[in-house]
């Protein structure tokens, strides 16, 4: 189908290092002794145990359930016997551990019951929903659940549902693989993408240095009766970037500001469409994925590799050089050396590259940069990156943020060109971490400020409404008592018939006298409490007083006593000082 | 493992040392053509500024406690000094090329912190120095023509002959220059050019060739992708459009546009100076704007201003806005490029 395909600016050609591992079918990995499964193995939050040592579990059993919107389940394996729920060594660049669950495989790799269920009978949340709990998600590297992509948006018509079969990067041949042998069941689950977000047209990209996965994919879409595009794009790294194969297919440039699909279109990856297939319809939670073995290998090959393979044990297969000194996960673009070999694989690792002197020789030293501008020109987001390497260098992270370092894919497409040999991505993601942690912090900071700026107005309402009360009952206290001098005063003005001028002058005196007693009666109670409160909330240090503080304190006290008692209108100001 | 080095582990072949060996390779046509047609003086003149620039570039970094190695095999030092040996006279003394060269490397490079850190040409801050403190000596130019052997200009440059003023001449610009000043009117550009001493066939008798070798190796260079197209067809483009229009008002008193490509620092400049990545614009709109300025710049001080050409100090005056440009030129960025 011939189709207008669009360009993207930069780009570099590195050598493809792919014709080694297609030359033979996929293989399913043997069971490894031990399996190790992360349960934080995507983005978002991480799934919660559900299994505890001693378990015995079946395959496709859950383990750790997803925790919250943007998080995905996580499933044994294969049946066996859980043997600890404990931290591992991730694969990871940190080398951090995280939680895993060890699993001791019985050999019988026994399923769960999986029920088949034709999705277009269940609502789109259901779908979703069980997208979530069998543990689907980005296999193209992102590993985002996938369920979370799955709601197109409110505003703006999904135009394009774009699907990612590029695999650009060098070695990594695992889903040229997948669509040429399991090409049927990619297609189908395309489908269930399709009915989900209802676009108007399908795109399936693939890169033109795989023609069988072409073919292999147009046969599918033809036998399945779709109407999917299947449309070659030109080999040039990152053309499988998600943003870039959006922009050569359909031409529209996906910012990082911006989700795409509020520019109306959606991009998955080919092994994400065939996992949501058997999830949906064949009740197969992701237990294992499809993983390139190459490098300094006697024997690349791609093998169906269950989660959780330590690493070290999986490479063997491919009968790795003895000169072998490290493996990569990833490509030889973006990936990094896993801190040992021990670490399990997970549902991110899409190749190992057995790493040698010999396949990837020593880097020269960094030199300093000389403006060359070569990276600026293969950069596929268009960005300076020698300005964002200046600035990640001076620390000046404001302005790498307004050079638009946050749109930096970390492709490696600048490292790749520059003469100087400077480690670029890296530089960009010290700048992203400080500024991330300094996000943090300044969150951190303003939820404490908030925090204090309630508490003070807290303090000072509180503050307010004693002070009403107080008041209040005052007045009613003074109410009260002058009404009990009124009736006095009447009683005693009563059985002398005096002018009317006499009584009524001691009588207003007196409510206001009695209400200054009532006040001041009050406000002694209120000390009191407050100071048997006080007390009673502080560490006392009177208990071990010496007899000489004792008795001096007696005498205080019995001053204090006669002075309240000798003056009660003279006192009432004094002991509002005192307090 | 301790420190794993960090993707990408497959890199393009690609280094320091390798693009400035080009830009060498780059400038043997110019350089060719120069010792055939002016003299074999100038080999020695290379010779001597790269020896000059190496030991001061060896001294800084042992100053700044830099790996020697390392740096002195990047190139760049040889570059500076080729550049400053091929826009001085190449019978200068020795010691006035061996200081132009040592103040472009110590200070005009290391003391701003090395390579990728100077914010001027160091070649063209050699020139403008020697140019200003030695005005006699970097205007004494050799008769086109005259057949001396090596050994003989080598005399000449270590001061072991005397400097015969029968061996000094003026460039062709600036014995255009100063003929049209002194003659005041009277004496016209084409008369001028009828001089087939000085003036070959549309520039400076020889030197039009020289710049021709220098076009030549330019164009190379771009088609290796070692520069890009902006700052050579922005600076070209300029001196030829206010050349030719002053040229078409009146042609008695201005030189062409052909005159003027092919004379004094124009073509080493466009392809070779002005190009200078770590001096100049990164930007390639800023890569115009830069080119073309010191274009226009150049052809103002050659024909309005006191020296006969203009090229190093435009290159410098362009070298001190380039800052300014690039901020002002920042390319759009992938998908932020509609506001609409």
């Amino acid at each position: 189908m011939l189709m207008n395909l669009f360009k993207f600016k930069g780009g570099v050609k590195p050598p493809t290092n792919k014709t080694q591992s297609v030359g033979l079918p996929i293989a399913p990995a043997p069971l490894p002794s031990r399996l190790a499964v992360p349960l934080h193995q995507s983005i978002g939050g991480t799934p919660r145990p559900v299994v505890q040592a001693g378990d015995h579990v079946l395959k496709g059993q859950l383990i750790g359930e997803a925790d919250g919107w943007i998080s995905a389940a996580v499933h044994a394996p294969t049946s066996g016997t859980v043997l600890a729920v404990e931290m591992r060594v991730q694969p990871h660049p940190s080398g951090l551990d995280a939680l895993c669950v060890v699993i001791e495989p019985d050999g019988k790799d026994e399923w769960i019951p999986r029920a088949t269920v034709d999705y277009k009978s269940l609502k789109p949340e259901e779908v979703r929903q069980r997208l979530q709990q069998s543990g689907v998600v980005g296999l193209g590297g992102a590993v985002f659940p996938t369920h979370g992509k799955l709601t197109a948006s409110k505003t703006v018509a999904m135009d394009e549902l774009v699907i990612n079969g590029a695999e650009c990067e060098p070695f990594i041949t695992c889903d040229d693989l997948l669509m040429r042998e399991r090409a049927e069941d990619v297609v189908r689950g395309i489908g269930i993408f399709r009915d989900l977000l209802q676009p108007k047209k399908v795109l399936i990209g693939i890169e033109d240095n795989k023609p069988e996965a072409a073919a292999a994919m147009r046969a599918a879409v033809a036998a399945l009766g779709e109407n999917f595009a299947v449309v070659q794009v030109p080999t040039l790294y990152p053309a499988g970037g998600a943003k870039q194969l959006i922009r050569v297919l359909t031409g529209k440039e996906v910012p990082a500001a911006k989700r795409s699909t509020d520019l109306g279109v959606q991009c998955f990856n080919v092994a994400t469409a065939y996992t949501a297939w058997r999830a949906i319809a064949h009740g197969e939670p992701v237990v294992s994925r499809l993983v390139t073995l190459s490098g300094n290998v006697a024997e690349p090959r791609n093998y169906e590799v269950l989660i959780g393979t330590p690493m070290g044990e999986l490479l063997q297969l491919a009968r790795p050089h003895p000169d072998t000194d490290g493996i990569v996960m990833g490509g030889p673009m973006m990936g990094f050396l896993v801190p040992n070999a021990e670490v399990p694989v997970v549902k991110a690792t899409n190749c190992l590259i057995a790493h040698s002197e010999r396949v990837f020789p020593p880097k020269a030293p960094e030199m300093p940069c000389i403006r060359c501008g070569a990276c600026a020109e293969a950069c596929p987001h268009e960005l300076q990156p020698f300005e964002l390497y200046w600035f990640s260098r001076a620390k000046n992270f404001g302005k790498t943020q307004e050079y638009a370092i946050f749109d930096c894919i970390e492709c490696g497409c600048c490292a790749f060109v520059c003469p100087s040999r400077i480690p670029l991505v890296q530089y960009f993601r010290f700048a992203k971490s400080e500024i991330w942690a300094r996000e943090r912090d300044k969150n951190a900071a303003d939820a404490a400020k908030a925090r204090f700026e309630f508490k003070q107005l807290r303090d000072e309402r509180e503050k307010a409404e004693k002070a009403e009360k107080l008041a209040k009952a005052a007045a009613a206290q003074a109410a009260k008592k002058a009404a009990e001098a009124a009736a006095a005063a009447a009683a005693e003005a009563a059985p002398v018939e005096s002018p009317a001028g006499e009584p009524a002058a001691p009588a207003p005196a007196a409510p206001v006298d009695a209400e200054k007693d009532a006040k001041r009666a009050t406000i002694e109670a209120a000390m009191a409490r407050a100071k048997a409160q006080r007390e009673a909330a502080q560490v006392k240090n009177t208990e071990a007083v010496t007899i000489e503080q004792q008795r001096e304190m007696n005498e205080i006290e019995a001053r204090r006593a006669a002075l309240a008692a000798a003056a009660p209108e003279a006192a009432g100001p004094d002991s509002q000082k005192a307090e | 493992m301790m420190f794993a080095p960090p993707a990408p582990y497959l890199l393009k072949n690609v280094s320091v040392s390798q693009v400035m060996t080009q830009v060498c390779i780059a400038l043997v046509p110019g350089i060719a053509a120069y010792a055939w047609l002016i003299g074999p003086a100038i080999l020695a003149q290379l010779v001597i500024a790269s020896l000059a620039a190496l030991l001061a570039e060896a001294v800084m970094l042992r100053v700044q406690r830099k790996p020697l190695a390392m740096f002195l095999a990047d190139g760049s030092a040889i570059v500076t000094a080729w550049l400053i040996a091929l826009t001085f006279p190449p019978l200068a003394p020795w010691w006035l090329v061996v200081t132009g060269t040592v103040f472009a490397i110590v200070v005009a490079k290391h003391l701003y912190g090395g390579l990728g850190q100077n914010p001027f040409n160091p070649a063209m801050v050699a020139f403008a120095i020697c140019i200003v403190a030695f005005p006699a000596l970097m205007s004494q130019w050799p008769v086109v023509g005259l057949q001396q052997s090596l050994i003989e200009q080598i005399n000449i440059i270590f001061g072991f002959s005397p400097r015969l003023d029968a061996l000094s001449s003026a460039t062709p610009l600036d014995a255009m220059k100063t003929s049209l000043k002194l003659g005041e009117g009277s004496v016209e550009v084409p008369q001028l050019l009828a001089n087939q001493d000085i003036f070959g066939n549309f520039a400076g008798r020889g030197w039009e060739w020289v710049a021709a070798g220098y076009l030549l190796g330019g164009l190379w260079l771009w088609q290796r992708k070692l520069i890009s197209w902006h700052v050579p067809v922005a600076f070209i483009g300029a001196l030829a459009l206010i050349s030719g229009a002053l040229w078409l008002y009146n042609p008695a008193q201005f030189a062409s546009p052909l005159f003027h490509l092919f004379s004094g620092g124009a073509m080493i400049g466009a392809f070779f100076i002005a190009t200078d990545p770590v001096s100049g614009c990164t930007t390639p709109r800023g890569k115009l704007i830069f080119g073309a300025g010191a274009g226009l710049l150049a052809y103002v001080i050659r024909v309005f201003g006191g020296y006969p050409d203009g090229v190093a100090f435009a290159v410098l005056l362009m070298n001190l806005s380039a800052p300014l440009i690039d901020l002002l030129t920042q390319p759009p960025i992938f998908g932020m490029k509609d506001k609409a």
